[in-house]
């Protein structure tokens, strides 16, 4: 097997860039899309648009799971880290993530008073509960299916040491309902996708198999080094180059055709899929986890009543079609003049590597 | 002395001056510091350097040095930057309540330790204690002043062809203070802070360098040497193009990286210097910095260019190439 040395540094790209660049001839321009925020970061990271021929549009999907978490949501949870008695454990990157209130967030509300805590793990979190039974530690359940197996295993863990003042406020998303949603939105126009390699190391690469089978649209499973990536970008366009679209799998040193069952079984024993609202997407079906009845103790909205709050967007913001790739981040009315990285508003200037983040440095 | 600091050691009183007299001053020991005077007088005739720094650094221990290191290291090399040769140090202790005394004896004596090391004397300082939950353990405050060994004109003089220089490989202590922050296991790893006084490589630079070819000299603290070049380029007509297949990266540093979704480009280092120089000196300041402690990897990261004025870029090791720009507040770890 490679080492990942060498998908780090791969020695070969001028070959890969040079048969990407036949199999464009073929095709002719070809519109990608990676629907993972690691993916995102590391084409940013690795520079591969800026060495890529110019008819290969990569487009940064709805992959983000904290920068598609709604406005409302965020403001919501900002609210409960003021609570008395409440702590706050999430990770890193929601702290900054602004509600509805430009440049309002956990940092800034940590800053008034409010209880927040950065972890890197659930468990981090149910310890910190366990050590301050004063207090209630609250955590933000956020991410694919790739986090969605520890938060449950961890909600399994609380149960059976009874912690009573720990809860899990679930923002899970599910990625196969929202790929969908994007599919079949009218102005819809990729013409394949980068699939999750994490995401597909827990479901498994069969669960990108609706692409070519419901869409007819080639996909492939990736890993995060330049080599995977040019390697994936290589496989799509030659699916559609021959016009035989079907579901690869790239990153075969990590993700197996049925994932891992072990974490599977732990979500659906937690977790059963429910409608979920996406920041510049708006609601989709089945697209998010939410937690089973019988682990109601450890769900913080039902244990604190938190009614799910009306999702409201900022008017003028397009982050839906920037999203989509229907429109530069240049046509939307707030970007430069409203919205900017320090003052985020929608997903795609919040993510550090958003096409929007990105426009704004670049152009 | 008792076990642990209390609200008395910052009295002014007894317990204040026996803290002064018994671990201080002895740890110290020079007769400005002796003399135990409202403020030191020293000796002097040359242009000075002058600069001070807090230090707030959690945990205060961490793998490779500790806030007494990094208290010294932090003014020292700013001191360096500026093109002085450090010579004393002030020294102001903000302690917490309840603060075990032997911690804080282990932070005076790596604080006597580097000192020593950098060539500096602790002439003066103060210590206060705030009430229990009040501070977090221990903070300090050092101020130091040198004097000018080569007065560098600055990030204006830079000119495309310029190179540009790091002394040793970068991020690693941003990286393991991060890891002993996260309590992952695996944080005893070989990952240590590069914390160390950069008087000997400043020196070897400034002293191997032609007249007035070193442009500006600077250690990436805060925000890593990507924010530190941005702080050149900004609002300057030129670009500094950084090769990424040159830049020196531990493989620890890399492997703490990626689990914890940082970049090492905006990590901290606390003991390497960033030189910009005109390219007829380059060779000559990298063989004098090559030869000190601390400088042994010295190399050339990137070129100064005009290609796209005011920025940072990368050339990544696939050929692409990217903008680095300034750190846009603290760094957080990612999930996604």
């Amino acid at each position: 097997m490679l080492c990942d040395s060498y998908f780090k540094n791969p020695k070969d790209v001028p070959i890969l860039l040079e048969k990407i660049e036949r199999n464009t001839k073929l095709t002719g321009p070809v519109c990608l899309m990676e629907i993972c925020g690691t993916h995102t970061m590391a084409i940013a990271r690795s520079g591969i648009k800026s060495i890529l021929p110019d008819n290969v549009t990569l487009l940064s999907g709805p992959g983000c799971p904290v920068c598609v978490t709604p406005a409302s949501m965020i403001d919501m949870i900002l609210d409960l880290s003021q609570r008395p008695g409440f702590l706050i454990a999430s990770y890193g990157d929601l702290l900054r993530v602004p509600g509805s209130v430009q440049g309002d967030s956990l940092l800034k509300r940590r800053a008034a008073g409010g209880k927040t805590m950065s972890v890197y793990s659930p468990i981090d979190a149910l310890q910190i509960a366990e050590k301050h039974p004063d207090l209630e530690v609250i955590f933000l359940g956020i991410g694919f299916e790739t986090t969605a197996p520890g938060t449950a295993a961890c909600i399994l863990e609380a149960a059976s040491r009874e912690i009573s003042n720990f809860s899990v406020l679930s923002m899970l998303k599910r990625t196969e309902p929202a790929i969908r949603s994007l599919i079949e939105s009218p102005d819809f126009a990729v013409d394949g996708f980068l699939c999750p390699g994490h995401v597909a190391a827990i479901i498994g690469a069969d669960g990108f198999k609706f692409l070519p089978s419901d869409y007819r649209l080639p996909g492939v499973v990736s890993g995060f080094e330049p080599a995977d990536l040019l390697g994936s970008i290589l496989e799509l366009t030659g699916m559609l180059a021959q016009k035989a679209p079907s579901l690869k799998n790239e990153y075969t040193r990590l993700v197996r055709p049925g994932g891992n069952p072990a974490a599977l079984s732990m979500i659906n024993r937690v977790f059963i899929p429910c409608p979920s609202n996406w920041r510049g997407l708006g609601d989709i079906d089945g697209s998010g986890y939410m937690i089973r009845p019988e682990y109601a103790r450890w769900d913080a909205g039902k244990k604190f009543a938190l009614s799910p709050p009306e999702p409201k967007e900022m008017p003028g913001c397009r982050c839906a079609q920037v999203i989509r790739g229907v429109l530069p981040p240049s046509g939307c009315p707030l970007f430069r003049k409203v919205c900017s990285p320090d003052n985020p508003v929608g997903p795609c200037m919040v993510s550090g590597e958003g096409a929007c983040s990105a426009a704004w440095q670049y152009e | 002395m008792d076990e642990r600091i209390t609200l008395d050691y910052g009295s002014g009183g007894i317990k204040t001056s026996e803290l002064i007299e018994s671990l201080l001053v002895p740890a110290f020991d020079n007769p400005e510091l002796s003399r135990l005077g409202d403020g030191a007088v020293l000796e002097g005739n040359e242009k000075l350097v002058f600069s001070t720094d807090s230090f707030v650094v959690s945990p205060w221990k961490f793998p490779g040095g500790d806030i007494g290191k990094l208290a010294v290291c932090g003014t020292v090399n700013d001191l360096c930057m500026a093109g002085g040769t450090p010579k004393y140090l002030s020294l102001s202790f903000l302690l917490e309540e309840g603060f075990p005394i032997p911690d804080l004896k282990s932070i005076v004596s790596s604080i006597a330790e580097e000192a020593e090391k950098a060539g500096v004397l602790v002439v003066t300082g103060d210590t206060k204690v705030v009430e229990a939950g009040k501070g977090d353990s221990v903070y300090i405050n050092t101020a130091g002043i040198g004097f000018q060994r080569a007065a560098l004109p600055g990030k204006e003089a830079i000119r495309p062809g310029d190179a540009v220089i790091v002394s040793g490989s970068i991020g690693c202590h941003g990286a393991a203070v991060m890891m002993a922050r996260s309590g992952i296991p695996g944080a005893e790893s070989p990952l240590l802070s590069d914390c160390r006084p950069l008087h000997l490589v400043s020196a070897a630079a400034l002293d191997a360098a032609l007249p007035s070819s070193v442009r500006i000299l600077r250690d990436p603290t805060r925000g890593g040497v990507a924010t530190a070049l941005n702080e050149f380029t900004e609002g300057l007509p030129f670009s500094i193009e950084l090769d990424e297949t040159a830049l020196p990266i531990d493989p620890a540093v890399e492997a703490a990286c990626d689990m914890l979704g940082l970049d090492p480009l905006y990590c901290a280092c606390e003991g390497r210097m960033l030189a910009v120089c005109d390219p007829k000196s380059t060779e000559r300041i990298l063989s004098a910095i090559r030869d000190v402690p601390g400088g042994e990897h010295a190399v050339q990261i990137g070129t100064v260019t005009d290609d796209m004025p005011g920025k940072v870029l990368l050339r990544t090791t696939i050929g692409g190439r990217r903008i680095l720009s300034k750190l846009n507040g603290i760094q957080l770890p990612r999930i996604c």
